[in-house]
């Protein structure tokens, strides 16, 4: 059982990893917010699982409220805000998704083998996932630096919190403590970015520059 | 060798053969039915097929004997191909022939037979049908051996056989490499198969076309032959994703009674995944021809993370 819970979890984190690779690689904000979404859901199971097998309340509840945030709230608000700012339908035309993949690959390899020593000192069921975490962090990191709109870099922030908290269940869910704080974490960042979004954007839209980017390119 | 794997070899190759046609009027069928148009009679392919083989077969008056041989060689390609990926039981004669490389390198042959033979004619579009074929083919390549290395890192053996009966008679395991290849190997497939985000295979405008484009010149038994060669790719790419990613049901060694059970489930397998090819085809859209290694990249590094997840996890 506890054997088939593990393999359960490695699924959930590679069902994360590649979430976080195709939003590296997707060009519409629409289908980023789903993907951002979707990666919510594999992050509550991926916890879920891990508070099952451990027999750890505290992990329901942060799933519980993972879910509430990531799955439901956030998701919702990013739709009304690109409705507001009529960028639905905007298509990023900047990046180059065969270099971005490739650096995605060499940060993938560096992560994995950062946290290979790591994990093999953890002792939790999910220590192996480690790696896997720090890859997404770091993906998502990739993501904010080459994206130049607004939105998206909001999305890739938000992608990177979801690693930094799937690093900490797997890592550390022995303590807590942590989880509790990763909870609070959470609730802080979602406001945070709130603040961060509509500010960002704000500063983006009055001077969107991406019309004289294109003039550019075109002649 | 024993009696029971022979036949059931025997076996297989005539269900890739029958079958093959089926599976593309299913999904034709469902196609139309879910772009709400009237569908086309489930057995159309073999009407096509049987129309063609009683048809003269023109040929160019410069043709080569290139020209003459290459439907053949295609098509005993993709038999051959048929009949060493595992669908109805492991115990296959034929097997220790050919491993997942030499899978490739089958359908690689045939690739540079079509293209060739599309080139000997000189018409403009067979020249520019067979770049393009040559374009995808290089880049689904390294993507699909990552697919069956991701694969075969499981058992440790590059035989299919050994793949698949290791993945189906084993304690149940979920394998996260698996699902990348899983996703690589869907890209791949319908790049491959000239399926529509890559190819569309009911186009009759001859500058977005890509595998028409290569079989122009053909008419009578010659394109009856590839066009059942087609039917015959897709049937073997099918059942290889079956066997990699869903491998239950397929019958073991000595195991007459899981070998009748195995035909039922294999074409209930299949029925499901020609709907869901027609549901992918229908929701998405053509693209660039140039937007094509972008999906292919994706492809493999995609199946190349899979190799690193196995490895990180270790199982």
């Amino acid at each position: 059982m506890s054997q088939f819970a593990s393999q359960l979890i490695n699924l959930f984190a590679a069902v994360i990893l590649m979430l976080a690779f195709a939003m590296l690689s997707q060009r519409r904000i629409l289908s980023l917010i789903h993907l951002f979404t979707l990666q919510g859901v594999a992050l509550v199971a991926a916890t879920a699982v891990v508070g099952y097998v451990t027999n750890q309340p505290h992990l329901y509840l942060s799933a519980g409220l993972t879910f509430v945030l990531k799955v439901v709230l956030i998701p919702m608000l990013l739709h009304r805000i690109i409705e507001r700012l009529d960028v639905r339908w905007d298509v990023e035309a900047l990046i180059n998704v065969p270099t971005t993949m490739l650096i995605g690959i060499v940060l993938v390899i560096l992560a994995f083998n950062l946290a290979l020593p790591v994990s093999k000192l953890s002792t939790s069921i999910a220590g192996g996932t480690l790696g896997i975490a720090l890859a997404c962090v770091l993906l998502s990191f990739t993501m904010m630096i080459v994206r130049s709109k607004a939105v998206p870099q909001v999305i890739g922030f938000l992608s990177m919190e979801n690693g930094l908290f799937f690093a900490a269940t797997s890592a550390t869910y022995g303590m807590p403590m942590v989880v509790e704080l990763g909870i609070a974490l959470d609730v802080l960042v979602g406001i945070l970015i709130l603040g961060v979004f509509m500010f960002q954007i704000r500063e983006q839209f009055d001077s969107l520059d991406i019309r004289n980017l294109e003039k550019l390119k075109d002649t | 060798m024993s009696v029971l794997g022979s036949l059931s070899q025997l076996l297989e190759i005539v269900v890739a053969l029958l079958l093959a046609p089926l599976l593309v009027g299913w999904v034709n069928q469902w196609r139309a039915w879910l772009q709400n148009k009237s569908a086309p009679p489930l057995l159309q392919p073999y009407r096509v097929l049987h129309k063609l083989f009683n048809k003269e077969s023109v040929v160019a008056h410069h043709a080569s004997s290139l020209f003459r041989s290459a439907p053949y060689v295609v098509f005993s390609c993709m038999l051959l191909a048929s009949a060493i990926i595992p669908t109805l039981s492991t115990d296959l004669p034929l097997a220790p022939a050919a491993d997942a490389i030499a899978l490739v390198g089958l359908f690689a042959l045939a690739r540079v037979f079509a293209s060739l033979a599309a080139m000997d004619v000189g018409t403009a579009f067979g020249s520019m049908g067979a770049r393009r074929e040559m374009l995808i083919g290089f880049l689904a390549e390294p993507a699909l051996l990552m697919v069956l290395f991701s694969a075969s890192l499981i058992p440790r053996s590059t035989s299919l056989a050994t793949i698949v009966e290791t993945l189906a008679h084993r304690e149940l395991a979920i394998y996260p490499s698996l699902a990348f290849a899983g996703v690589a190997f869907t890209m791949i497939s319908l790049a491959e198969n000239a399926r529509v985000p890559v190819d569309n295979p009911a186009t009759h405008l001859e500058l977005t076309m890509i595998h028409e484009a290569l079989i122009l010149e053909y008419s009578g038994r010659h394109l009856a032959l590839i066009e059942w060669a087609a039917s015959l790719k897709l049937f073997a790419y099918s059942c290889l994703g079956l066997a990699l990613f869903l491998p239950w049901g397929i019958a073991e060694a000595h195991a007459p009674l899981e070998l009748v059970l195995a035909l039922p489930v294999l074409v209930l397998k299949l029925a499901i995944g020609g709907m869901l090819l027609a549901a992918l085809e229908t929701a998405s859209a053509k693209m660039r021809i140039f937007r094509v290694p972008e999906f292919l990249g994706t492809a493999f590094l995609l199946a190349v993370i899979g190799m690193l997840v196995h490895i990180l996890l270790g199982v």
